[in-house]
């Protein structure tokens, strides 16, 4: 029995229960997020109220789809929270690397480097990623499973939960609530909310390939899944802890010293394997095939690829802790797996790059294709940096320095990135039911002002982190070191500019594909010169007549 | 056991028996869309994203 009365109350007593702690918090940033959950409960009463049908009797009308079409609203949301995310996100980036190379912008204490950075890298992964990989995932499911999306209401709370969790977790970090671990800085009570909101996403997608009509579940579904399960899993172990009070934001790790470390790096770099690499798969392995019009290159190597991440990713951690208090043995095991790791990497690099065989053209002639392309080239780029980085000979140099973070962003900027801008300008003019995009002249722009701005940030970390990291070591005749810390960070200063204009290039593309995609969905269309013609001379279009003997 | 020797067991039966079972397992998930037959299925899964075009998605 759902009546309406139940559902509203439902949220009444949501509302109320927040509200309370609220109230009772024992720190601002705990009171302050659950004033954020009494609004989303305001929001959510609101809705139920005034968007709900009832029948005669009073009783709630659940809303039903048809079976006969895919059910797209939570991926056409999906799509608009990625684009608003994403420009977010490389906003905040923009903002602490020019705070690195111009001090005073660090306004104390809310908008301060160490509050802003974990800002920029929740909002570029799990916001800007997050949301572009449940509405992918998604829109792939129903496809490749050629049925409707299970359990809607569960999909809408997926959805919406998530956003709530963002912003919980953006809140939080300006006024100071994390529990300092990188890439997992929200706080026990976030991360609990987290959890119920990722378990409800398994449980959409497994029950969507349930509901299959395709007897075959196509690999990118393998890979959407793996990403599921496995960060559901990384994300409970390594936020076990005990709050201090259920009415404050302070926890303490079940995990100390080095456990707790490798924990955490274990938790750190499968986010990067599953989160950023296994999930981002996925949409290569639909969407470039579909782009592309032909088949992957080969399927067979699309399984061995899948499960050689799969085995061997889980091992790599360890190699953030090269020269720790880490045993010896652990250290070696994760850099033996991370160099594996670099031979199914390019497998996959591969398979993907050869499904254009024999359609190479496509890349001068489809700026999609050349961003899907150019994302894969990424890809092998730092699946082969990262290996190598992992090398305790290399480590010992590199770690600590800004090659880490020029890393990092060659994979983030050139395969997350490209890889989700080519998704979602395949995504808009499909969901808004438009011929096509408002312009690819505007993809070519923003193609360019990436790949620019991808060079300009890489190339500056990577002179940056090998001078930091010589530096510090560099030591004179009579034994003592050459440099201070100081001295190393003054001679970054042009490098540090450098970066921030990256940075500055890669954003302004990103305002581009906004206006591309926000023009599409309106439903209008660029009055443009192709992007490629055929050479035609009317001169020379006549037939060749005998010119008389001089 | 103690704390120490439950970690030398653990540690031992990781790099011995727990590796040998990890590869063979992983052998016979890698080779298994390589078993005789398999060609067809594996065509039939690759172009199986194309079968929606009369729909026009």
């Amino acid at each position: 029995m759902e009546s309406l009365t139940t559902r509203a109350g439902m949220w009444f007593a949501l509302l109320v229960i927040a509200l309370v702690a609220a109230a009772l918090g024992h720190d601002f940033g705990f009171s302050a997020q659950m004033t954020i959950v009494a609004v989303a409960a305001v929001v959510g009463l609101w809705w139920t109220l005034t968007g709900s049908k009832i029948d005669a009797l009073g009783n709630w009308r659940r809303p039903v789809g048809s079976e006969t079409d895919y059910d797209d609203d939570p991926v056409r949301w999906g799509v608009i929270a990625t684009l608003f995310w994403g420009i977010a996100g490389l906003a905040a980036g923009l903002f602490i690397a020019l705070q690195l190379a111009f001090p005073q912008l660090n306004f104390e204490p809310y908008l301060n480097f160490g509050r802003v950075r974990p800002l920029h890298t929740s909002a570029v992964i799990f916001a800007f990623g997050g949301n572009a990989l449940i509405a992918s995932s998604f829109y792939v499911v129903q496809r490749t499973c050629r049925a409707r999306l299970a359990l809607p209401g569960l999909a809408r709370f997926v959805f919406w939960g998530y956003q709530l969790f963002i912003v919980l977790a953006a809140v939080g970090y300006l006024l100071g609530v994390t529990q300092s671990k990188e890439y997992a800085e929200p706080e026990w009570h976030v991360d609990w909310w987290l959890t119920i909101v990722w378990v409800a996403y398994l449980v959409v997608f497994v029950a969507t390939i349930i509901k299959r009509k395709e007897p075959h579940i196509y690999v990118a579904n393998w890979f959407y899944l793996a990403f599921i399960l496995t960060v559901a899993m990384l994300h409970v172990v390594n936020n076990l802890d005990m709050p201090v009070s259920v009415l404050g934001s302070r926890s303490y790790p079940l995990f100390g010293g080095v456990q707790g470390a490798l924990v955490q790096w274990w938790y750190g770099h499968n986010a990067v394997g599953f989160f950023l690499t296994a999930g981002f798969l996925a949409m290569m392995y639909y969407f470039v095939p579909k782009q592309a019009e032909r088949p992957i290159f080969s399927y067979r190597l699309s399984i061995i690829h899948f499960w050689s991440l799969i085995f061997l990713y889980i091992w790599a951690g360890p190699h953030h802790l090269h020269y720790t208090a880490l045993p010896d043995w652990a250290q070696t095991l994760g850099m033996v797996f991370s160099i594996m790791l670099w031979m199914p990497s390019w497998g996959g690099m591969i398979n993907g790059l050869l499904t254009l065989n024999g359609a190479w053209d496509k890349i001068r002639t489809d700026p999609i294709i050349r961003m899907m392309v150019w994302a894969l080239a990424f890809y092998g780029m730092s699946t082969f940096e990262g290996p190598m980085l992992s090398i305790k000979w290399v480590n010992s140099m590199s770690h600590y320095t800004d090659w880490t973070i020029g890393h990092v962003h060659s994979g983030a900027l050139g395969w997350n990135g490209m890889i989700t801008f080519a998704v979602l300008y395949y995504l808009a003019p499909r969901l808004w039911g438009r011929e096509r995009l408002y312009s690819l002249r505007m993809v070519n722009w923003h193609f360019w002002l990436a790949t620019i701005g991808i060079v300009f940030y890489a190339a500056s970390l990577w002179v940056a982190g090998m001078m930091q990291g010589y530096m510090w070591r560099e030591y004179g005749a009579d034994g003592y070191l050459v440099n201070s810390f100081a001295e190393t960070v003054a001679a970054m200063w042009p490098m540090y500019v450098a970066r921030a204009f990256g940075g500055l290039l890669y954003l302004a593309g990103a305002i581009i594909m906004v206006v591309n995609i926000w023009l599409t969905i309106a439903g209008k269309q660029r009055d443009e010169k192709p992007l490629t013609s055929p050479a035609y001379n009317p001169a020379a279009d006549r037939p060749l007549v005998s010119q008389p003997a001089a | 056991m103690s704390w120490h020797s439950t970690y030398e067991f653990l540690r031992h039966m990781a790099d011995s028996w727990g590796l040998l079972a990890m590869t063979l397992v992983f052998l016979t998930l890698a080779l298994w869309p390589f078993r005789p037959g398999a060609r067809e299925h594996n065509n039939r899964a690759a172009t199986m994203i194309f079968e929606d075009r009369e729909n026009g998605q």
